[in-house]
C-alpha cells in the first residue's frame, strides 16, 4: 500500500511541489525568525559580557526602559577609592557613559542610524567581568588628554577618519559639538551591533558629560583571585550609600541582553505572524489539492478497497503522501529560513544594527520546531481529504460515473457561520473590551472570521460569481458562460481556492484602511492643532543637547522655541508617560483643552494630570501624588488637569525644571519653533538649517515636512507589510494554478470536444483565464469586504489613541481588485497553455 | 415546408457533386521499427447529400480515416479536400475554423458540455463562432429532433438517446457541409439507436445533409445510402442500398479474405 502511494506521489511531482511550496514558505518564516532571534541574542550576550565588570555599582535605576532617557543620577568619585579597598576587590574603576555621542563622518553625515546608540565613554584600563579586556587597540594609543578621542573600527571605517585627523562629534552633553584628534582605533570582540563607540580621557569625559564634576555613571569593581562575583557583590553592597546598588556582572549582562532582546522581540513576533499567515493559506492549498487528487483517484482508491484494503489503509496511504510532502517542504523551508535570516541580517545592517560579527545560529530547537510545524500543518490539512478517500465505496471501481458525491452544504454553512460569529466576537472583545493580552484576542478573532468565511465562501460568493457571470455572458458569449459555469461547478473547490487569496487581500485591505486612517488623522492633527512653524527632532532617535534648543532661539526671525521631552515615571509601581514642557512657551505646543488650571502656571512642584487618569485615580487640583524616576521620588501637587491634544497626551505633564529635579536628563526630544510675524518663511527656514548644518544629529522640518515625515513612516511600515503579504498572494496564485490544472485534467474530454467543434486555442485559453479571474475576483471581493470591516474596527478601537479619522482608500482597494484580476490572468497562463496543447483526438476518445 | 427548406439548403450551399474527397491517404503512427501504418493509400469521394457508412473490422483504419477526413488528425501523405478546401496544408488555427464552420461532429459517448443546458449545447458551435442562429432553421432542427420540451435541461438530466439527439442537433444547427458521426449508436440501446439513426436519415433526405458515419454495427449501417468497407488500411469494397444481410455477408467474406491474405502472405 505504501509503495503504491509512493509511486502515485512520484507521478505527480509538479503538483505536489506546488502544495509543498506553501509549507516551504511558512516553515521558512518560522525557521528564519528563530535563526535570526538566536543570532541576535548570542550577539548581544557577547557584547553585554564585555560591557560589565565583575560587580557593577550603579544608581538604583528603578526599571528605566532602554527607550526612555537614561538617568542623570551619578556616583561620587570618592566612592571609587573606597570600593577598591573592599576585601576581595582587586581594583575599582569609575565609568562615564553617554548615550548620545555620535561621530560625524567626513561627508558631514552622522555615523549610525535610527536605533543603535552612539556611546561616549571614558577610558579606563580596568578589566570587564572575569578579567576580559573590554576593548583592545587595533592601532594608535588610548586617549590621555583633552582633545583626544579613540573610536571603534567600524565607525572609523565608515566615517573615513585616519589616526591623527580631527574628528567631528555631536553629543547630547553640555557641548553639542566636539572636535578631537583621533589617536587610536579600538576593537570590541563580537562587534558593537552597529553602535558607535567614542572613547575619551576620563577628565575630558567628565567635562563633556558630567558638567565637570568628579562623578561617574557607574563603577566596575574587579574581583581579586579566588573571590566570586557574588561574594564581592555582598562585600561591596555593605559600603554603598542609599539609592546605589551593586549587581554581579553576570546578572547585569543578562538583564541588559534580555532588555534588548525584548525590545527587538517585535521582529520575531512580526515574522511569526507571517509564518502563520503563510501556513494558514498553505493549508487551504493542501486541503484543496488533496481533495481533488482523491476525487480524481477515487476509482483507483476504490480498486484498492475492492482488493481488500481497509478504509484506514486507504486513508493512511493519503496521509503518507501528505507526510512526505510535509517533510520535504519543511526541510527545504528550513534551508530557505536560513537564507531569510541572512536577508534580515543584511536588512538590519542597512538600518544600522550590524550583526556581521556573529555567525548565524541554527539551534536544534529551530530544526525540531520547523520540521514539526511543517509536518503537523500538512497532516492536519490532509486529514479531511484522507478520511474522504477512505469512504470511497469499493463498488466505485466497477462503475463509470461516480463517485464522490459532494456532501451537503448545510453542516458547512452552520459551522462556518458559527466560526465567523465567534471570531467577530473575539475580535470585538480584543479591540473594545478590557481583556488581558488583547493581541491574542484580535489575532484569534481574525483567524476565526477568515476560516469561517472560507467555509461559507461557496455560498457567500454566489452573488459575486453571478454578477461576474452576467458580465461575462454579455461580453464573451458562450466562452464567458462556460467560464462562469465551470467556476460554479465545484463551489467548494472554487471557494477554497478563492479563500487562499482572500486571506492575503483581507490583511492587505485592513492595513490599507488602517494606514489611510492614520495618515488622515495625522493630517487633521497637524492642520488643526499644530501651531509651531518648525519642528526640531533627533535624526537618531536619542534626545539632543539643550544647547541646540538655546542656539535656535537666537536665530533671527524665530519668535518662540518650546523644548519638549518624553520621559517615563513610576506612580504606585506602574510605568507612566510623562512629558516635560516649558510653561512659558506652552502656546507653541498648540491648543490643549484644559479641564482645570493652566499649563502656563506649572511650577517645579506642580504637575498636570491627564483627564482620564484624574478620574480613575480620583485626583483634583490640590491633590498630591508621588512621582518616582530612577531612585528619586518626589511629591507633586496637582496644578492642572489636561485633556487630549495631538502633542500633549501623556499621563503627566511637568515643567522642565520639575522633570530635572526628578533626575531627568537635560536633553530634549523635540523643539517646536514659531516664526515672528512678518519674518520671511523661506529665510527663517534657511537660517535654521544653517544653524544646524554642523549638527546632523538633529533635523528641522516645517509643518508640511513634518506631516510628510509622519506619513512616510506609516507608508514605510505599510510597504513592508505589503511586501510580506505579497508572499501570501504568491501562495494563492499557486493555489489557483493548481486548481485549474487539476480541473483541466478532469475535463480533458470536454476540452477535446470543444476543440473538435471549433473552439480555438485562444478561446480555450480565454475560457480558463476567465474562470481563473472569477476565482481571483471572488477572493478579492471577500477579502476586501472583510479587510475593510477589520480596518474600520481597528480604527474605531484606536480612535482614542489619536487615530480618530476613518479613511477608506477606495482607489487603492480598487487597485487591489485590478491586481487580483491580474493574478487570475497570471495563474491561468500555465493551465491554459497545457489545455491548448491537449491532443484533441486523444481527449475525445478518452474513456 | 420540409421540402422547401431542403430545397433552399441545396440552393444556398450550391453543392459540388462531391462534399469531401480523400486521395491516396497514408497515415503512419510512430516511426522506425515500431511504425504502424493505419491507412495505406485510401482514396474516397463522399458525395454531397448522401449518407455514407464506413465499416470494417477493428484495426481496419475506419476511425483513423474519419479522424483524418475531419481534420482532427494529421495525415502522413495524401490529400483531404473538403469542398474546395485542402485540409492537409492548413495551420491549426485555420483547421479549427474549418471544423467550426464546415464540419459537424457526433461522437459515440455523447460528449456534451455538462454545465450547459440542451439548448446551449446545441448552439455552442455557433456561439463559439460568434454567429446568430438562423431562427427558422433552428426551430426546424429542434422540431425534427423532438426535444422541444427538454431544451432547458442539462445533459445529466437527459437520457442517453436524448443526449445523442442533442449532439445531432448541435452538429446540424450550423449547417455544416458534412457531418462526421463516430459510432453514434455505440452507447445506446436499440430503440434509442433507431431514433438517432432515423433522425440522421431524415436530415439527409429532408435537408440534403451529407453524413459520414463510422460504425461496426450492420444494423446501423443499413440506414445509409452507401457502405464503404475497409480492411487493413485499404478500401476493399462498397455496397449501395445496403441491407443488414448483405452487409453481414460482405463482412464475412472480408474476414475470410483477410485471413486468406494473411495465410498466403
Amino acid at each position: 500500500m505504501l509503495r503504491a502511494s509512493w509511486k502515485s506521489l512520484m507521478a505527480r511531482k509538479l503538483r505536489l511541489f506546488m502544495s509543498a511550496f506553501a509549507i516551504i514558505l511558512g516553515v521558512a518564516f518560522v525557521a528564519g525568525s528563530f535563526v535570526f532571534t538566536d543570532t541576535l541574542g548570542r550577539s548581544f550576550d557577547s557584547i553585554m559580557n564585555s560591557s560589565v565588570g565583575d560587580v557593577v555599582v550603579r544608581p538604583v535605576a528603578g526599571d528605566v526602559d532602554i527607550e526612555s532617557q537614561p538617568s542623570s543620577a551619578t556616583l561620587p568619585g570618592s566612592l571609587v577609592k573606597e570600593l577598591a579597598d573592599v576585601p576581595g576587590a582587586a581594583r575599582a574603576d569609575g565609568n562615564i557613559t553617554n548615550f548620545g555621542t555620535f561621530v560625524v563622518g567626513k561627508d558631514g553625515k552622522l555615523i549610525g542610524g535610527f536605533g543603535p546608540p552612539g556611546i561616549g565613554i571614558n577610558f579606563t584600563d580596568g578589566p570587564a567581568a572575569k578579567g576580559l579586556e573590554p576593548l583592545t587597540l587595533n592601532a594608535g594609543r588610548w586617549p590621555t588628554a583633552g582633545g583626544e578621542v579613540v573610536v571603534d573600527e567600524k565607525t572609523a571605517e565608515k566615517a573615513g577618519y585616519l589616526i591623527g585627523e580631527k574628528v567631528n562629534l555631536v553629543s547630547s552633553g553640555a557641548e553639542p559639538r566636539i572636535q578631537a584628534k583621533l589617536v587610536g582605533i579600538a576593537h570590541m570582540d563580537g562587534g558593537t551591533a552597529g553602535a558607535s563607540l567614542s572613547i575619551f580621557d576620563t577628565g575630558e569625559a567628565r567635562r563633556l558629560f558630567m558638567d565637570g564634576n568628579d562623578t561617574y555613571t557607574d563603577i566596575w569593581v574587579s574581583a581579586a583571585d579566588g573571590t566570586s562575583q557574588a561574594e564581592l557583590r555582598d562585600a561591596v553592597a555593605a559600603k554603598l550609600p542609599k539609592d546605589v546598588e551593586a549587581v554581579t556582572g553576570d546578572a547585569a549582562a543578562k538583564a541588559a541582553a534580555s532588555d534588548i532582546q525584548e525590545a527587538l522581540g517585535f521582529i520575531t513576533t512580526f515574522l511569526l505572524i507571517f509564518a502563520g499567515v503563510a501556513l494558514v493559506v498553505g493549508s487551504f492549498l493542501i486541503v484543496n489539492t488533496f481533495s481533488i487528487l482523491v476525487a480524481q483517484r477515487s476509482r483507483e482508491l476504490a480498486l484498492f478497497r475492492a482488493l481488500g484494503s481497509t478504509r484506514r489503509q486507504v486513508a493512511r496511504s493519503v496521509l503518507f503522501e501528505a507526510s512526505v510532502i510535509g517533510l520535504i517542504g519543511s526541510i527545504i523551508g528550513l534551508g530557505l529560513g536560513v537564507v531569510i535570516a541572512m536577508g534580515i541580517r543584511v536588512l538590519f545592517g542597512q538600518f544600522g544594527l550590524d550583526l556581521s560579527g556573529q555567525s548565524l545560529i541554527i539551534s536544534p530547537r529551530t530544526i525540531v520546531v520547523s520540521l514539526v510545524v511543517g509536518l503537523v500543518v500538512t497532516l492536519v490539512a490532509a486529514y479531511l481529504p484522507a478520511r474522504k478517500a477512505g469512504k470511497v465505496p469499493p463498488v466505485a471501481a466497477m462503475r463509470d460515473d461516480a463517485i464522490l458525491a459532494e456532501s451537503g452544504m448545510r453542516g458547512r454553512t452552520i459551522v462556518g457561520t458559527i466560526l465567523t460569529a465567534l471570531g467577530a466576537g473575539l475580535l470585538a472583545a480584543g479591540l473594545f473590551a478590557d481583556v488581558p493580552s488583547p493581541t491574542y484576542w484580535v489575532g484569534g478573532g481574525i483567524l476565526g472570521v477568515v476560516l469561517g468565511m472560507a467555509l461559507i465562501s461557496p455560498i457567500v460568493g454566489r452573488p459575486v460569481i453571478a454578477a461576474i457571470g452576467w458580465l461575462y455572458r454579455k461580453t464573451f458569449g458562450a466562452v464567458g458562460l462556460m467560464a462562469q459555469q465551470n467556476a460554479q461547478r465545484n463551489p467548494r473547490r472554487t471557494g477554497a481556492t478563492a479563500s487562499a487569496l482572500m486571506i492575503g487581500v483581507t490583511l492587505v485591505s485592513m492595513m490599507a484602511v488602517f494606514g489611510a486612517s492614520a495618515k488622515a488623522s495625522i493630517d487633521k492633527a497637524v492642520e488643526k492643532e499644530f501651531v509651531a512653524d518648525y519642528v526640531v527632532s533627533s535624526a537618531v532617535g536619542t534626545p539632543f543637547s539643550t544647547e541646540v534648543t538655546e542656539e535656535l532661539a537666537a536665530v533671527p526671525g524665530v519668535d518662540e522655541v518650546a523644548a519638549f521631552r518624553w520621559d517615563q515615571v513610576k506612580v504606585k509601581g506602574e510605568d507612566r508617560q510623562v512629558t516635560g514642557i516649558d510653561p512659558s512657551h506652552i502656546g507653541v505646543l498648540g491648543p490643549t483643552p484644559m479641564v482645570e488650571g493652566r499649563l502656563a502656571d506649572l511650577t517645579t512642584t506642580t504637575v498636570s494630570v491627564a483627564e482620564e487618569l484624574a478620574t480613575t485615580d480620583k485626583l483634583s487640583v490640590g491633590s498630591t501624588i508621588d512621582l518616582t524616576r530612577g531612585g528619586t521620588t518626589k511629591p507633586f501637587t496637582v496644578g492642572a488637569i489636561h485633556g487630549d491634544s495631538a502633542l500633549l497626551s501623556s499621563d503627566y505633564l511637568l515643567s522642565l525644571p520639575a522633570l530635572e529635579s526628578l533626575g531627568g536628563a537635560k536633553t530634549d526630544s523635540y523643539a517646536f519653533i514659531t516664526r515672528e510675524s512678518g519674518a520671511a518663511a523661506a529665510q527663517v527656514g534657511r537660517d535654521l538649517d544653517k544653524a544646524l548644518a554642523d549638527l546632523p544629529v538633529v533635523t528641522v522640518k516645517d509643518q508640511g515636512e513634518f506631516a510628510d515625515e509622519q506619513r512616510a513612516q506609516i507608508n514605510q511600515m505599510l510597504y513592508l507589510i505589503y511586501a510580506l503579504l505579497g508572499l501570501a498572494v504568491i501562495i494563492a496564485i499557486l493555489g489557483i494554478i493548481n486548481t485549474l490544472a487539476l480541473s483541466v485534467i478532469e475535463r480533458t474530454k470536454e476540452i477535446g470536444l470543444l476543440r473538435a467543434v471549433g473552439l480555438s486555442r485562444r478561446q480555450l485559453k480565454r475560457m480558463l483565464r476567465l474562470e481563473s479571474i472569477v476565482i481571483a475576483l471572488l477572493g478579492a471581493a471577500l477579502g476586501i469586504g472583510l479587510g475593510v470591516a477589520f480596518g474600520v474596527a481597528l480604527q474605531r478601537s484606536l480612535a482614542d489613541d489619536g487615530i480618530d479619522v476613518l479613511a477608506v482608500p477606495w482607489p487603492q482597494l480598487g487597485l487591489f481588485v485590478a491586481l487580483a484580476g491580474l493574478v487570475g490572468i497570471i495563474a491561468a497562463w500555465w493551465p491554459g497553455w497545457r489545455a491548448s496543447k491537449l491532443d484533441i483526438l486523444r481527449a475525445v476518445t478518452t474513456e | 415546408m420540409t421540402t422547401d427548406l431542403a430545397q433552399e439548403r441545396r440552393d444556398t450551399t450550391a453543392p459540388p457533386k462531391t462534399a469531401a474527397r480523400v486521395t491516396d491517404l497514408v497515415k503512419t503512427y510512430g516511426s522506425g521499427d515500431t511504425a504502424v501504418t493505419a491507412l495505406k493509400g485510401v482514396s474516397l469521394d463522399i458525395a454531397a447529400g448522401e449518407f455514407t457508412a464506413i465499416m470494417g473490422p477493428s484495426g481496419s483504419g475506419k476511425s483513423t480515416l474519419m479522424h483524418c477526413a475531419a481534420g482532427l488528425d494529421s495525415v502522413t501523405r495524401g490529400s483531404v479536400q473538403l469542398g474546395a478546401i485542402e485540409l492537409t496544408t492548413l495551420k491549426e488555427k485555420d483547421l479549427t475554423k474549418v471544423r467550426r464552420d464546415h464540419i459537424g461532429f457526433v461522437f459515440q459517448s455523447f460528449n456534451l458540455i455538462p454545465t450547459l443546458n440542451a439548448e446551449e449545447n446545441i448552439l455552442l458551435p455557433l456561439s463559439i463562432a460568434g454567429r446568430k442562429p438562423d431562427r427558422a432553421w433552428y426551430d426546424h432542427v429542434i422540431a425534427t429532433v423532438g426535444l422541444g420540451d427538454r431544451l432547458g435541461h442539462r445533459p445529466g438530466e437527459l437520457s442517453g438517446g436524448q443526449q445523442q439527439r442533442v449532439a445531432c442537433a448541435r452538429a446540424l444547427v450550423s449547417r455544416p457541409e458534412i457531418i462526421f458521426a463516430d459510432e453514434p449508436t455505440g452507447n445506446l440501446d436499440s430503440t434509442s439507436g433507431a431514433e438517432v439513426l432515423g433522425f440522421l436519415r431524415r436530415s439527409v433526405d429532408d435537408f440534403g445533409q451529407t453524413i459520414v458515419m463510422v460504425t461496426h454495427d450492420p444494423g446501423a449501417a443499413s440506414w445509409t445510402d452507401r457502405v464503404v468497407f475497409l480492411a487493413d488500411g485499404r478500401i476493399v469494397t462498397e455496397l449501395r442500398e445496403p441491407t443488414p444481410e448483405r452487409i453481414l455477408e460482405t463482412m464475412k467474406s472480408l474476414d475470410a479474405k483477410h485471413v486468406d491474405a494473411k495465410v498466403q502472405g
